[in-house]
């Protein structure tokens, strides 16, 4: 390599190193933006703004769907495993809604500490299952739902 | 060894050398693809656990235009660095017809992302992070691609497309990394080769094969049009007008 070249290169690297350095500083403080939602415990440490336009997430806690029959109200809790939040909706929920399973809430968090839905968003992970395995584990004593750990992982980051 | 490497930087061993290789991966991919294809539409289980059923097809076609995308943009990256140090000019051409094929890719990324999006999530986007930033890579595509034709002269676009695609490898652990660090609604990675599959081996022997079958189709590809735009560019030398005397 010519020293010309050798200098080149340096001062490309260089200067990618730097932009990087930027952009991820920038993300860094940006980050509260990025995230696409408020988990449960964010939302219980005050983190959330009230009575504004704000989504939530994390997995709908077993058991705790309450549909009204006269209507299409629904009420469920969505859980990170350290605190919950209660929602109140009023539509249709997607395919893929059930307990266990990971949702997205867009809508407002009420003075009550109740976050009032727009709109349900099913969120589903990687684990996917033919349904012999599935009817396999269940066999064997695991519920689907068991592997479904992700966003306990993800509250543990935070 | 060195030389060796040398010798692809030549237009004409490049142009030589290609047509040998060229044929292989193209068979090799339209065998991979074909195979994918059949057996992920047809043999593979449905998906039962998150009541996905038919609709996780998708992945056979979402996932490898998704590796690839990122692949594509880092290969271009990787050619506009050697053209802008060693200035070889047979990567300045590779990495000029791998821009197209790349927001290609990016698109169907996006677009078979979207039609996924409908019957799982219950909508086509959403302004999370590892959607934005797979919408930021189709836009260095698109600019990478409009920043080289606007030039009057060739080596101006070429070093501006150069520049950008450098400096846009930035995102790329970004898209990567994007599911981890943020709460996204998009997943988490469902395929790696460095870690234990988390599908069962008839879901994930397909789209192993597709992804590899999608890589090949890249490469051959490349090749093909690489030596189109290397006669093109190349149309004044002895060589190539030797090689149109012969073809007539």
């Amino acid at each position: 390599m010519t020293p010309k070249r050798r200098q080149k290169l340096a001062v490309i690297l260089g200067a990618l190193a730097l932009a990087a350095v930027a952009v991820g500083l920038t993300l860094y403080a940006l980050r509260a933006n990025i995230n696409l939602f408020y988990s449960p415990v964010q939302i219980a440490l005050g983190d959330a703004p009230i009575e504004r336009a704000i989504r939530a997430g994390g997995m709908v806690k077993e058991g705790s769907v309450v549909r009204d029959p006269q209507s299409l109200d629904v009420e469920f809790l969505v859980t990170d495993y350290v605190d919950e939040l209660a929602v109140a909706y009023n539509g249709i929920l997607p395919d893929l809604f059930r307990e266990g399973q990971g949702v997205v809430v867009v809508g407002k968090l009420s003075t009550d500490g109740r976050f009032i839905a727009d709109k349900v968003l099913a969120r589903h992970d990687e684990n996917y299952m033919p349904p012999e395995v599935s009817q396999a584990l269940e066999d064997a004593g695991y519920s689907p739902a068991d592997y479904q750990d992700q966003p306990v992982e993800a509250a543990k980051r935070e | 060894m060195w030389t060796f490497i040398h010798k692809w930087g030549s237009p004409k061993w490049f142009y030589a050398i290609s047509a040998k290789v060229q044929p292989w991966c193209w068979a090799v991919s339209l065998i991979l693809i074909a195979t994918g294809t059949v057996w992920g539409l047809a043999f593979t289980p449905t998906e039962v656990n998150q009541g996905q059923g038919d609709s996780f097809r998708i992945i056979y076609v979402h996932v490898p235009a998704a590796f690839l995308a990122q692949s594509v943009f880092v290969s271009m990256a990787a050619a506009s660095l050697v053209f802008m140090v060693w200035k070889v000019k047979v990567a300045d051409m590779a990495a000029t017809v791998m821009a197209p094929f790349g927001a290609v890719m990016t698109f169907v990324a996006l677009f078979s992302g979207a039609v996924w999006g409908v019957p799982t999530w219950g909508t086509w986007w959403m302004w999370d992070a590892r959607l934005t930033s797979m919408l930021i890579l189709l836009f260095l595509f698109l600019g990478v691609i409009a920043l080289r034709s606007a030039f009057t002269r060739r080596e101006g676009g070429s070093k501006a497309a150069s520049v950008l695609a450098m400096v846009g490898v930035i995102n790329i652990p970004i898209i990567k990394y994007s599911v981890d660090w943020w709460f996204t609604l998009h997943q988490s990675a469902t395929f790696t080769l460095t870690s234990r599959p988390l599908m069962p081996m008839e879901m994930w022997l397909p789209l192993l094969i597709m992804v590899l079958g999608f890589y090949c189709f890249f490469i051959a590809l490349t090749l093909m049009r690489t030596r189109s735009e290397i006669l093109r560019r190349e149309i004044d030398k002895r060589w190539v007008r030797d090689l149109i005397k012969e073809a007539q």
